[in-house]
């Protein structure tokens, strides 16, 4: 009996010396490239392209196939944009627009995300107003402006009406299909491990559905900031202010392509450097945290 | 110490003494819908597994194994008979460790823990304490995804383990839905010698179905067979009788052990071919 006692205490630590070993094969290896190795091959082909465009551009230019008042120089809106920022016009204009963007979108979130749990939750709501949901999202925001027009008249309401029609329902569609993907078996181990509907929820079913909540939000900015500039191309008005929709609009009305152009870039400029400062860090750190950072 | 004693004839086995019961099943059926297309999954199953006994449920498919086990794991209810489970909140473990991706594997541990209310510091000395018994101390830190899959079923074990350590007292139980069945050959054998390892250390009772007839004869103090739809229990062996010491079971011997899988496999071959004669 002594000896298998010794028999089986040599065979334990043989058993823990080969389960080491299997850890150390199996466990995945983190390959990490060195920081400027990815700048390299991130950083460098988008401003590749950005150069490519503009050598198109002053090319079409160059060979004068269109009238100047049809296709500026890339210089003469570089210009344009220069003397925005050189007399500091540009920053009131972009203070306009974009603290009415975050402001309709914190606003859009947190009417979004109870709405929507609530209708991923209760299932009759669900089939009810699910597919409206769904739908809406299809409408494009500018149909609201008129109605928003006359339901408000030329005031700020107006333009944080169509920025929530705009962007409620996206954030709500990016939450429930969230909540849809959440893996059944995790749902089992909740129920498993003793939690009710509730602690479920909180432990498991939200943290699961962050990944799908976040691309939601992403969407729900996206939207906001088109609906925005939709409302404020359409809705003009001195106590509106002058925001880059109305600077589009303003160069439209003076007949300034490079203007028009000018105000079209920093339209875009603006709402990539949000998505590339704000949401794309942090969607990120949720998606490597979770070994899903291979897409991103 | 590697007498096969076949107890088809006398299920009161199982009621000795010396052993307190922590699952009892009497009579118990599940059918899934109603009517004529209902689909009876179990049937009058009677079933005891005492206190730190090891119990491998074997059956093909559609015997209504996980449904067996769902019952005993209060994640369902039977349509007839009853299930007491005299301990306290069973361990669960499926096929898939179903951690947790955004936790570490310390803070998956501390799961059932913290879905119990534990504190904080009380909450990480038990999870440690889990990790180091399924030898993943020091690795508390890793998320999931940065594990491989013997890991990752390790943590779940330790977290199925932290249901037992939830406050409730009396003996652990730990239900096992094909634990091993995803890995590869090499890790399961690891894990399958671990899992002996940790059964002999918490002395928890341990119901584990599989349909790998080998597994079950390396595993098993008792067999028990179950046939498929609806499943019913077809017979028991008992390979090893630890008896009251809860934990110096030894394995039959390399020719017991072979004739005993051999003996099951026939019956487990008997009862899959009886479904298509019909």
């Amino acid at each position: 009996m002594a000896g298998t006692e010794t028999g089986s205490r040599a065979e334990a630590d043989g058993l823990a010396d080969v389960a080491a070993g299997l850890d150390a094969l199996d466990t995945p290896v983190e390959r990490g490239t060195p920081w400027w190795r990815r700048l390299l091959t991130r950083a460098v082909p988008p401003v590749v392209a950005v150069l490519a465009v503009l050598a198109v551009w002053q090319a079409l230019w160059a060979a004068a196939i269109w009238p100047e008042f049809k296709l500026p120089a890339p210089a003469a809106v570089g210009e344009h944009v220069g003397d925005l920022v050189g007399d500091g016009e540009i920053w009131g204009v972009l203070w306009v627009s974009v603290h009415r963007a975050v402001l309709g979108f914190l606003t859009a979130v947190i009417i979004a995300t109870p709405l929507g749990l609530l209708v991923a939750r209760v299932p009759l709501l669900r089939n009810a107003v699910g597919p409206l949901i769904t739908g809406l999202q299809s409408l494009p925001s500018v149909a609201w402006v008129p109605a928003a027009i006359l339901w408000f008249g030329l005031t700020p309401a107006t333009i944080y009406a169509v920025v929530l029609l705009g962007s409620v329902p996206s954030i709500m569609n990016g939450l429930m299909s969230g909540l849809d993907q959440v893996p059944p078996l995790l749902t089992r181990v909740g129920k498993a491990v003793g939690a009710g509907p509730l602690t479920s929820a909180r432990l498991v079913s939200l943290p699961a559905a962050l990944p799908g909540y976040l691309a939601g939000c992403k969407q729900g900015w996206a939207f906001s900031w088109r609906s925005l500039m939709a409302a404020e191309l359409i809705a003009n008005s001195p106590q509106l202010g002058v925001g880059l929709g109305q600077t589009l609009e303003q160069a439209r009305a003076m007949n300034s392509m490079s203007g028009v152009i000018a105000a079209i870039l920093l339209i875009l400029l603006v709402g990539i450097s949000i998505e590339l400062l704000v949401f794309r860090p942090v969607e990120r750190r949720v998606l490597r945290g979770r070994g899903l950072a291979g897409a991103v | 110490m590697t007498a096969v004693t076949d107890t088809t004839t006398s299920p009161q086995r199982a009621d000795s003494p010396e052993r307190e019961v922590a699952v009892r099943l009497r009579g118990v059926g599940r059918s899934f819908g109603a009517g004529p297309r209902s689909v009876v999954a179990l049937d009058g199953v009677d079933l005891a597994v005492r206190a730190g006994e090891f119990v491998c449920l074997l059956g093909a498919s559609g015997c209504g194994k996980s449904t067996l086990l769902n019952l005993v794991a209060g994640l369902d209810e039977p349509t007839a008979g009853s299930v007491d489970v005299s301990t306290g909140r069973p361990a669960v473990m499926f096929q898939e460790p179903g951690l947790m991706p955004w936790l570490s594997a310390r803070r998956n541990v501390e799961l059932p823990l913290r879905v119990a209310g534990l504190g904080r510091a009380a909450r990480r000395a038990v999870a440690e304490e889990l990790l180091d018994l399924v030898r993943l101390g020091g690795q508390g830190s890793r998320r999931p995804h940065q594990l491989s899959g013997g890991m990752r079923q390790r943590v779940a074990l330790a977290r199925a383990l932290a249901c037992t350590r939830t406050g409730a007292t009396g003996l652990p139980l730990l239900l096992m839905d094909e634990p091993f069945g995803a890995l590869d050959a090499i890790t399961r054998d690891i894990l399958q010698a671990e899992l002996l390892r940790v059964w002999r250390a918490t002395g928890a009772a341990v119901v584990f179905v599989t349909h790998d007839v080998r597994e079950a004869v390396r595993l098993a103090e008792r067999v028990v067979l179950l046939s498929s739809r609806p499943g019913r229990v077809v017979r028991e062996w008992t390979l090893r009788s630890s008896g009251g010491d809860g934990g110096a079971a030894l394995g039959p011997t390399g020719v017991a052990e072979a004739e005993v899988t051999e003996e099951i496999t026939t019956a487990l071959r008997e009862v899959i071919s009886s479904h298509g004669r019909h």
